[in-house]
């Protein structure tokens, strides 16, 4: 068992290095720090002795080992827009995305799991096909159009939800929520049920498909034919089989929610660290996008290995296979 | 008494087939399959009848700017769905769009299926070092989130490119970024069938037989393989189609001068508001079509293919 | 019965007369200030949102005219020393005293070789205290526009500056943030609560003012919405009170809504686009540009009229040169647009053997109004007159190195002539021969020796008609060698919500929101 856990975390460590090489390439490969971060009007001299203070004229190796002791301290350099010290930017908009993404995440269950159970319960009724349907077309449409579609429909039409921004938020140490407010709580609907919808399709149909299985097994016939009740064999015998594998894939989507709530908050300016993340990308802002990749990477990799690790704790086979 | 000794042709097999069968019995399928030959054929022979090509800046009059669709009153022949400010015809902007898109879709898909299948092969077929080396590298691809990828890819190539190759070879960036964290599926399911496969005796047979490791590969191995994949490669078409959509719609996609479907929905969305609806809401119905009915056949291929629901 | 009535009308009437203060402007922009440190950027938009927490020694009135601020007099001395006497109580927002040390400390830190702001004072010596109220400045030489460069140069607290080691501008590669950068403390009307980038900013009121508000605003939040539609949809909803850029295309439909109020009118600044006078371009061909008939053969290929009707949605003033009318040195005799003729001008084109001429126009999709639009436009019709442009767009803070470093062929300009309000500004940062301390936007690396004197001897002329004649004189060599072809004055457009009952809006397009009053 540890030695499992020791692989488990060597391989995360191993997969967070190479992150850190990439985002360590983006800054040498991408333009002239030197040019993207004095004026014009700087001398020569005082160029040459910028870079030897950055420490650019090391050699590569010293410099990456520089940037992995000083990413693990979260130390990420200054943004070369905001002259701001990137970690304490990211650490701002951080609650914002986690709260998004968290709402969006809880939705999707809410709405997905029930409407899964509908359509694998009832396959062959009318309603059941146009819900499967309707999920296709949730997953066919890019989701900035589905939130553009909503702040049409329900902020300019129907004026009953913000359009941007986070509404009034609460500073909570250095949390900031925005869950503790109308406003903010207002602010939240539009943004998380366009980042779920896509999540919503993805469970409705992994607890279909999961449900048409397991409504197939023996134990289930046998219930049946002992005269249980429909709604008790669906309910307390299938479905409790079946949120197993749901309740993983939406921990492990989490990781990907985060990348993915970067268009929401682009579309509804929600002041998340996606939003942060593109308009570094169109400024060039290389510590910026860097320190994201990095995060982000680690949020996904560590959601990961905690799910793997979860999962080999509750299910002794998957100890001993191959890492 | 005679008996038919000739094996069948291709046509009266794929007639026969189960897999034609169910196509014909699912109206869903036949539908998309249907809409999607017509997307597809009329993108690709859109030089030929649509009014304008929109991707020659001399053949966009700014005079025939914001005119609305041909029912409504202002529209004009031969603008049957309207202009946008630049004077750029609708309906040619949304053929020669989703030519880009179902291309760039196509060449990333086939790319990746490309790499990753040949990575597969090779990784489940070997073993040992090659295939954890491999595999470990589709891990740590798999360990960032695609889109993330994608935005990095795209947005750091063009940075690195020359100026003048910038717009040009746009699609081809794009093309890169969604194949690089694509072909990692295709390489861990072909290499788990492969490590399967390696052990059954018909390849132990072929070993002994001396046939050279790449034709067991190919011809032995990866038939039994190409299930799972076809389905996937599917559904990845409309993802591909979706990503480079997302991107276009970042700003880090295909450029105003030769834009694809997303690029155009990003101009027009600073017009949803202002009433012209027209910019905006075409490309928007082109996209979600195409992308509907490749999932559609995605779907139906999957559920036909998948033994558990025969 | 009649008492009782009067009684509550006179409750009523005193409670309206209490409810005017609390009263929050909610200012949702088309982009974000840069920092809080008005030194940082040279960005008019983010100097003027900082006037409302910081203040020159002079300001503008309503009427663009130069009126006292935090100095109240001042007097021309020989040997080029200006002596201005200090306003006396005036507090910072720390509560520090404003005096003549903090007058020279700001000057220092803003004529220092590492402020980005050094070239808006260009005849700047040196300051210093003569009393605690008594400042001279010294310049060096004569320059009659020194009241106006001070407008824009905002006064810090000395003794601030010195506790948070901010006396020079700020030095990203110490790795040491600049305190100013996101803290304040200004003499003006507003002081600073919270700043997030790109996120919110926040000012309240400040109550020790030393001068009588003639607004009625307690808070204003500050919202940077780049997405035209959201910010469109944030105003019909009702969710900000304020815009100073509501996109064009979407004014008819915020002038009907009924909760929206539309101010429009033409802006100081003056669109052109300038050409590289490099002996190659930047992809290292010979640039053709160098030949003045080529500039003309390109300004003959641009349709001005249509660009105003369809792209400006007819809100643009067409121009035929580089400053707008109320612009001192502004000559009508020289505004008048080149007529279009693309036949004439493919013509010359062909005859110049430029047919199929690839280069590249620089511009910013966030920085002048429609401005991608206009470029997309250019690039048909100069197409279709037998060149092969290309277009390299991308947001400002991108663009901005490359057209410094004068990689450019042709480019997008703007120029505002702010805060000199005199077409000085233009000729001596833009169009004089690039030097220490003038052509610093000089992108293209032209240089016209007759001009130069023209502009010399203007910037130490102090009789003003004299002064305005040898500017116009340089105007006319502009025109007649095409060096910018001028386009338009950009239209502005602000946008309010039914709460906000006044605001001033003047074509220099600063918000100036202590004289904003809301609906009580």
């Amino acid at each position: 068992m540890i030695v499992f856990l020791i692989k488990r975390l060597a391989n995360a460590a191993l997969v967070m290095l190479v992150v850190a090489l990439m985002a360590f390439m983006i800054f040498r490969f991408v333009g002239d720090p030197i040019q993207l971060m004095v004026n014009e009007q700087t001398s020569q001299a005082e160029r040459d002795a910028l870079r030897e203070r950055l420490g650019l004229n090391e050699s590569v190796v010293m410099q990456y080992l520089r940037f992995v002791g000083n990413a693990v301290q979260g130390d990420f350099g200054i943004s070369y827009r905001n002259q701001q010290e990137v970690m304490s930017l990211i650490a701002e908009r951080f609650p914002a995305t986690i709260e998004l993404v968290l709402m969006a995440t809880i939705i999707s269950l809410v709405v997905g799991v029930p409407l899964g159970v509908i359509t694998a319960i009832h396959r062959r009724k009318w309603y059941s096909e146009a819900l499967q349907f309707v999920s296709i077309i949730g997953v066919s449409l890019p989701s900035f159009v589905i939130g553009i579609l909503l702040i049409l429909v329900f902020s300019v039409m129907l004026n009953i939800a913000p359009a941007f921004g986070r509404g009034d938020v609460v500073s909570i140490g250095w949390w900031t929520t925005g869950l503790l407010t109308p406003s903010g709580r207002a602010a939240l609907i539009l943004p998380s049920i366009a980042l779920s919808f896509y999540q919503i399709t993805l469970v409705m149909r992994l607890v279909r498909a999961e449900m048409l299985e397991v409504l197939r097994s023996d134990f289930i016939k046998f219930a049946r034919a002992r005269g249980v009740p429909a709604w008790r064999v669906h309910y307390s015998h299938a479905l409790r089989n079946c949120l197993m594998p749901v309740v993983t894939m939406t921990a492990m989507n989490i990781g990907s929610l985060i990348a993915f709530a970067l268009i929401t908050e682009t579309v509804f300016q929600w002041p998340g660290m996606g939003l942060l993340f593109i308009q570094a990308v169109t400024f060039v802002d290389i510590p910026v996008m860097a320190a994201y990749l990095c995060i982000v990477s680690f949020i996904f990799v560590a959601l990961n290995t905690l799910v793997d690790i979860t999962y080999a704790l509750i299910d002794p086979r998957l100890r001993n296979s191959k890492a | 008494m005679t008996v038919n000794l000739t094996s069948p042709g291709l046509l009266t097999r794929i007639r026969q087939s189960d897999l034609w069968w169910s196509f014909t019995h699912q109206r869903s399928a036949v539908l998309a399959a249907i809409l999607l030959t017509v997307l597809i054929v009329s993108a690709f022979t859109a030089p030929l009848y649509a009014p304008q090509n929109p991707y020659d800046p001399a053949q966009l009059e700014l005079w025939n700017a914001e005119i609305p669709p041909i029912w409504l009153e202002g529209g004009q022949w031969p603008y049957l769905l309207g202009t946008d400010t630049q004077g750029r015809d609708i309906l040619s902007a949304i053929l020669y769009g989703s030519r880009i898109s179902i291309l760039i879709g196509i060449a990333s898909v086939v790319l990746a299926l490309v790499i990753g299948i040949g990575t597969g092969l090779v990784a489940g077929y070997y073993g040992g070092i090659v295939e954890d080396a491999l595999m470990r590298v589709g891990d740590i691809l798999l360990s960032i989130p695609t889109i993330l990828i994608a935005i990095l890819v795209s947005a750091i190539v063009r940075e690195l490119l020359p100026p003048s190759l910038r717009d040009v070879g746009a699609g081809g960036v794009l093309v890169l970024a969604i194949v690089l964290s694509g072909w990692v599926q295709y390489a861990r399911t072909v290499r788990a069938q492969t490590a399967v496969e390696r052990r059954k005796e018909y390849v132990q047979a072929a070993q002994l037989l001396k046939v050279p490791a790449r034709r067991i590969m190919f011809r032995h191995i990866l038939p039994n393989t190409l299930t799972p994949i076809l389905v996937a490669a599917t559904l990845n078409f409309g993802m591909a189609i979706l990503t480079e959509a997302t991107l276009s719609f970042l700003g880090i996609g295909m450029p105003p001068s030769q834009p694809s479907l997303g690029t155009l929905i990003r101009l027009g969305n600073q017009f949803l508001f202002s009433g012209m609806w027209w910019i905006v809401l075409f490309p928007v119905m082109q996209l979600c079509l195409l992308v509907v009915s490749v999932n559609l056949l995605g779907d139906w291929l999957r559920d036909a293919l998948n033994p558990k629901l025969r | 019965m009649i008492l009782r009535t009067t009684l509550l009308a006179g409750v009523a009437l005193a409670c309206l007369a209490t409810t005017g203060t609390a009263q929050t402007l909610r200012w949702g922009a088309a982009r974000d200030i840069n920092s809080l440190d008005p030194y940082s950027y040279g960005s008019t938009f983010t100097i003027s949102f900082l006037n409302h927490v910081y203040e020159g020694l002079v300001r503008y009135d309503a009427d663009l005219k130069i009126e006292p601020a935090l100095a109240t007099e001042w007097e021309v001395m020989p040997n080029n020393i200006w002596r201005f006497k200090l306003r006396q109580g005036v507090k910072f927002h720390d509560g520090a005293e404003f005096t003549a040390d903090d007058v020279v400390a700001s000057l220092a830190r803003v004529s220092h070789p590492d402020s980005p702001l050094k070239g808006n004072l260009p005849a700047y010596k040196s300051a210093t205290k003569v009393d605690d109220y008594t400042v001279d400045i010294e310049l060096v030489g004569t320059y009659p526009l020194l009241l106006n460069d001070l407008t824009n140069i905002h006064m810090f607290d000395a003794g601030w500056l010195k506790e948070h080691n901010a006396e020079v501008p700020t030095d990203v590669a110490k790795k040491v943030e600049g305190y100013p950068t996101f803290n304040a403390n200004g003499t003006g009307p507003f002081i600073v609560e919270s700043r997030v980038p790109d996120s919110k900013t926040i000012l309240v009121a400040n109550t020790g003012w030393w001068d009588a508000p003639k607004h009625n605003l307690e808070r204003i939040e500050f919202t940077p919405i780049s997405s035209e539609a959201t910010r469109v949809a944030a105003l019909l909803s009702g969710e900000i009170d304020f815009t100073e850029k509501a996109p064009v295309q979407d004014l008819p439909r915020l002038a009907a809504a009924p909760n929206v109020k539309v101010m429009e009118g033409n802006e100081l600044r003056t669109i052109m686009f300038g050409f590289n006078f490099q002996d190659k371009l930047h992809n290292g061909e010979p640039n053709l540009f160098k030949d003045k008939k080529m500039r003309e053969a390109v300004g003959l290929a641009i349709d001005l009229n249509l660009i105003r009707d369809k792209v400006m949605r007819g809100k643009s003033r067409v121009t035929g040169t580089v400053v707008a009318p109320a612009i001192p040195g502004y000559d009508p005799a020289l505004d008048t647009p080149p007529a279009y003729d693309p036949e004439k001008a493919a013509a010359m084109i062909k005859e110049l053997g430029a047919e199929g001429y690839a280069f590249e126009i620089m511009c910013s999709n966030d920085l002048w109004v429609n401005e991608e639009e206009i470029c997309n436009a250019l690039v048909s019709m100069l197409t279709r007159v037998g060149l092969a442009p290309r277009l390299n767009i991308a947001p400002n803070a991108v663009q901005q190195v490359k057209l410094t470093n004068g990689e450019a062929d042709m480019f997008a300009f703007g120029w505002a002539n702010e805060p000199m309000l005199d077409s000085y500004s233009i000729l001596l940062q833009t169009f004089q021969t690039k030097s220490d301390n003038a052509g610093v936007f000089n992108w293209g690396g032209w240089s016209y020796p007759e001009m130069d004197k023209l502009i010399i001897a203007a910037s130490t002329e102090l009789d003003r008609e004299k002064r305005l004649a040898l500017q116009s004189a340089a105007l006319k060599i502009v025109k007649d060698e095409s060096i910018m072809l001028p386009f338009h004055q950009q239209p502005m457009a602000w946008a309010t919500s039914d709460k906000v009952e006044s605001v001033v809006q003047l074509s220099d397009n600063k918000g100036r929101h202590w004289l904003t009053r809301m609906a009580e």
